[in-house]
């Protein structure tokens, strides 16, 4: 009754295509862009800070991820490092560049992690599947070892870490450091993901994702039929790395503020693998929704746990978390392996329909 | 120049000069290398019988370890503490088949490896919860384990130092291979495994249960973990720290192929003495710390040769 497209007629080839053919959607949309601009007004910083804006970025890079195993077919456990050669980059840049503005070099600093990625992304022109992931792993620890042997990437800090120095931009805003806001810096993140998201969206359904989608379903049938595996296999290292670089950029600059190394470590890279997993494999929705669940289970398991009268100590609390979002992530697969994003259009079919069982 | 000598002459020399250090360094490589090959077992055994890359190997290998310590802590007899341990990952297995493998049946391998990395995030959390997340020491001597060490001199005046720990574990190690090959060549649950790799269903038409056939793989592998934890453990600590270096069993698998006991052996004791080697020898070039990824690189440069390892199988692709 509610949600249903019949009436709504495309008269234009523009209508067509456009990315959001039912009006409810539009509408549906809208509504979360509202929210999406008023929650800074009335959420408190702690709110913005440690949940919504790591949230927006880490599912920036389960969609970066999303590109190389949902649509591409690659799988990769090495989404940390290539996350950490944005965050790297971006830090030598501002160093080198520090008069302009950050918001440019964290896009630019995507395209070094792109390159990287395009390096690691050559073996999968002959070897796919597992022993891929493994090549991805090599890609993983040699990055890893490279944040921390070679001090020139972090200035040749004693402590070895990078600290994100103070920025401005947009007359005289601080956009980064210690001394910016959350709001501004929710806005900032907001503002990326939403043009980014919406760039991809536009890349998988042209003619560079639906080659993705051929090589993953079956590549040498692609082959034959004109799709070259070289440029498609490596064009998805690039998408899928420049966006996991931007994330890994605006993770250390609007988020940590201050990272090490280890920040970067394997343990992130199955986070965004979870997200993509959980999510959804090849939809860009799911990647939202698997960001949100794996980011906000183990949150939300801390603060509801000790509100049930159940008093452990903090440690024991993460203990229990880890192992809660161990099972649930088993009991996902099993009963709805095609991610949350299945159960999203699922939903919308139900709704289709309602209030009669059968449309 | 310099530096073409310091890459292809001088690690050579070094090697020469001091030939009891180069063979000290080849033995600790082939003692890492026995440990990297234990856990590449486990990782074969269920791969080979379901099909399933079971990334909480590593995981088992330290929950094992700390099952047993945990046990002795609390002051169960060392022996009786190893039984309990053996009917724990019994436990386990059988839930692992019941609750993760069965339901998740004929689902692609993705789903299915992500569901063993999610067996991970549990036991990790699990382990954690019982245990606590300090570093145990492994109960060694009380287990009977040979401690101590011998020195054999070499050449003028050399020495070589075999701790007793490890010659133990390279004992262990080869019985339990024997012991393994003569399960899967000669009995009939080791056939009704090697059935199951080969075609599940062809298997199920003849009367093999899968879902048995699964547990008991699991349950070898727990034991295959436990042998790994005790050995490692005794070297070391027992800690999670161990789940990372299970990942090394990656790289071995890859040079050995994923199917192939043999292979996990010689790919193990590859990547632990040519990793050895190269951080001894090459890894002062580029500042040290190589060890973390050397293996991961000797696997990728030879997978771009043979992608099928060393002893795998052939891959036919079909359209």
């Amino acid at each position: 009754m509610l949600y249903r497209e019949s009436g709504q007629y495309k008269t234009s080839y523009i209508s067509d295509q456009s990315i959001f053919p039912i009006r409810e959607d539009r509408i549906g949309m809208m509504i979360i862009g509202v929210i999406a601009i008023a929650i800074p007004f009335v959420a408190s910083d702690f709110f913005l800070n440690a949940i919504m804006t790591p949230f927006l970025i880490l599912a920036l890079a389960a969609i970066g991820l999303n590109i190389l195993t949902g649509y591409a077919g690659q799988l990769s456990l090495g989404t940390g490092a290539f996350m950490g050669v944005g965050a790297y980059s971006c830090y030598k840049l501002t160093t080198i560049f520090p008069d302009v503005n950050i918001i440019i070099l964290v896009l630019l600093s995507g395209l070094f992690s792109a390159g990287i990625g395009v390096i690691f992304g050559l073996p999968s022109l002959r070897i796919k599947g597992l022993y891929l992931a493994v090549t991805t792993l090599a890609a993983q620890f040699f990055l890893e070892w490279c944040f921390i042997r070679i001090p020139w990437l972090y200035n040749y800090n004693a402590s070895g870490a990078i600290e994100v120095p103070e920025r401005r931009g947009f007359g005289d805003i601080i956009l980064t450091g210690p001394a910016a806001g959350a709001m501004t810096q929710y806005f900032v993140v907001l503002g990326i993901v939403v043009v980014v998201t919406l760039a991809v969206k536009n890349i998988v359904r042209g003619r560079i994702g639906r080659q993705w989608m051929m090589i993953r379903d079956m590549d040498i049938a692609a082959e034959l039929m004109g799709v070259r595996p070289l440029t498609a296999k490596l064009s998805a290292f690039a998408v899928s790395s420049y966006l996991c670089g931007v994330a890994g950029a605006m993770f250390i600059f609007f988020y940590l503020g201050a990272a090490e190394p280890s920040a970067f470590s394997i343990t992130l890279s199955f986070q965004i693998l979870f997200m993509v997993i959980l999510g959804g494999l090849g939809s860009l929705v799911g990647s939202y929704f698997g960001a949100a669940f794996i980011w906000g289970l183990p949150i939300v398991l801390r603060a509801v746990l000790p509100a049930m009268g159940i008093d452990i100590g903090a440690e024991t609390v993460f203990h229990i978390a880890t192992m809660v979002v161990g099972a649930l992530i088993i009991f996902f697969l099993i009963v709805e392996p095609h991610g949350l994003a299945r159960l999203w259009s699922l939903g919308k079919e139900k709704l289709r329909v309602w209030p009669f069982p059968y449309g | 120049m310099d530096i073409l000598y310091s890459i292809l002459v001088d690690p050579f020399v070094q090697m020469v000069d001091l030939p009891d250090f180069f063979l000290q360094v080849l033995w600790e490589g082939f003692v890492a290398g026995v440990l990297y090959a234990l856990i590449a077992l486990g990782f074969v055994l269920i791969f080979k019988a379901s099909g399933v890359f079971n990334f909480a190997q590593g995981i088992m290998v330290v929950f094992a370890g700390l099952t047993l310590v945990g046990l002795h802590e609390k002051g169960v007899p060392a022996y009786l503490a190893l039984i309990l341990t053996i009917g724990v990952m019994g436990l386990l297995a059988l839930a692992v088949e019941r609750f993760v493998m069965r339901p998740l049946v004929n689902q692609p391998d993705i789903i299915l490896l992500m569901s063993t990395i999610g067996l991970t995030y549990f036991l990790i959390g699990f382990g954690e919860f019982i245990f606590g997340g300090e570093p145990k020491q492994m109960i060694a001597s009380e287990l009977g384990l040979p401690t101590g060490s011998t020195a054999f001199e070499i050449g003028d005046g050399g020495l070589l130092i075999l701790q007793h720990i490890d010659i133990a574990a390279a004992v262990i190690a080869l019985i339990m291979v024997g012991c393994l090959a003569v399960f899967f060549n000669k009995t009939r649950i080791g056939r009704a495994l090697r059935a199951v790799a080969d075609d599940h269903q062809a298997a199920l038409s003849v009367g093999i249960s899968l879902n048995q056939i699964w547990a008991i793989v699991w349950f070898a592998a727990g034991i295959v973990a436990l042998t790994t934890g005790i050995m490692w453990g005794a070297r070391s600590d027992v800690s999670f720290a161990l789940e990372i270096i299970a990942l090394k069993a990656l790289p071995v698998l890859i040079l050995g192929g994923f199917t192939s006991i043999p292979g996990a052996i010689v790919g193990g004791l590859i990547i632990g003495i040519g990793e050895k080697i190269g951080e001894i020898y090459w890894g002062p070039l580029v500042g040290g710390g190589i060890e973390s990824w050397l293996a991961y690189m000797i696997a990728l440069i030879f997978l771009l040769f043979r992608p099928q390892g060393l002893f795998g199988e052939r891959i036919i692709e079909r359209v």
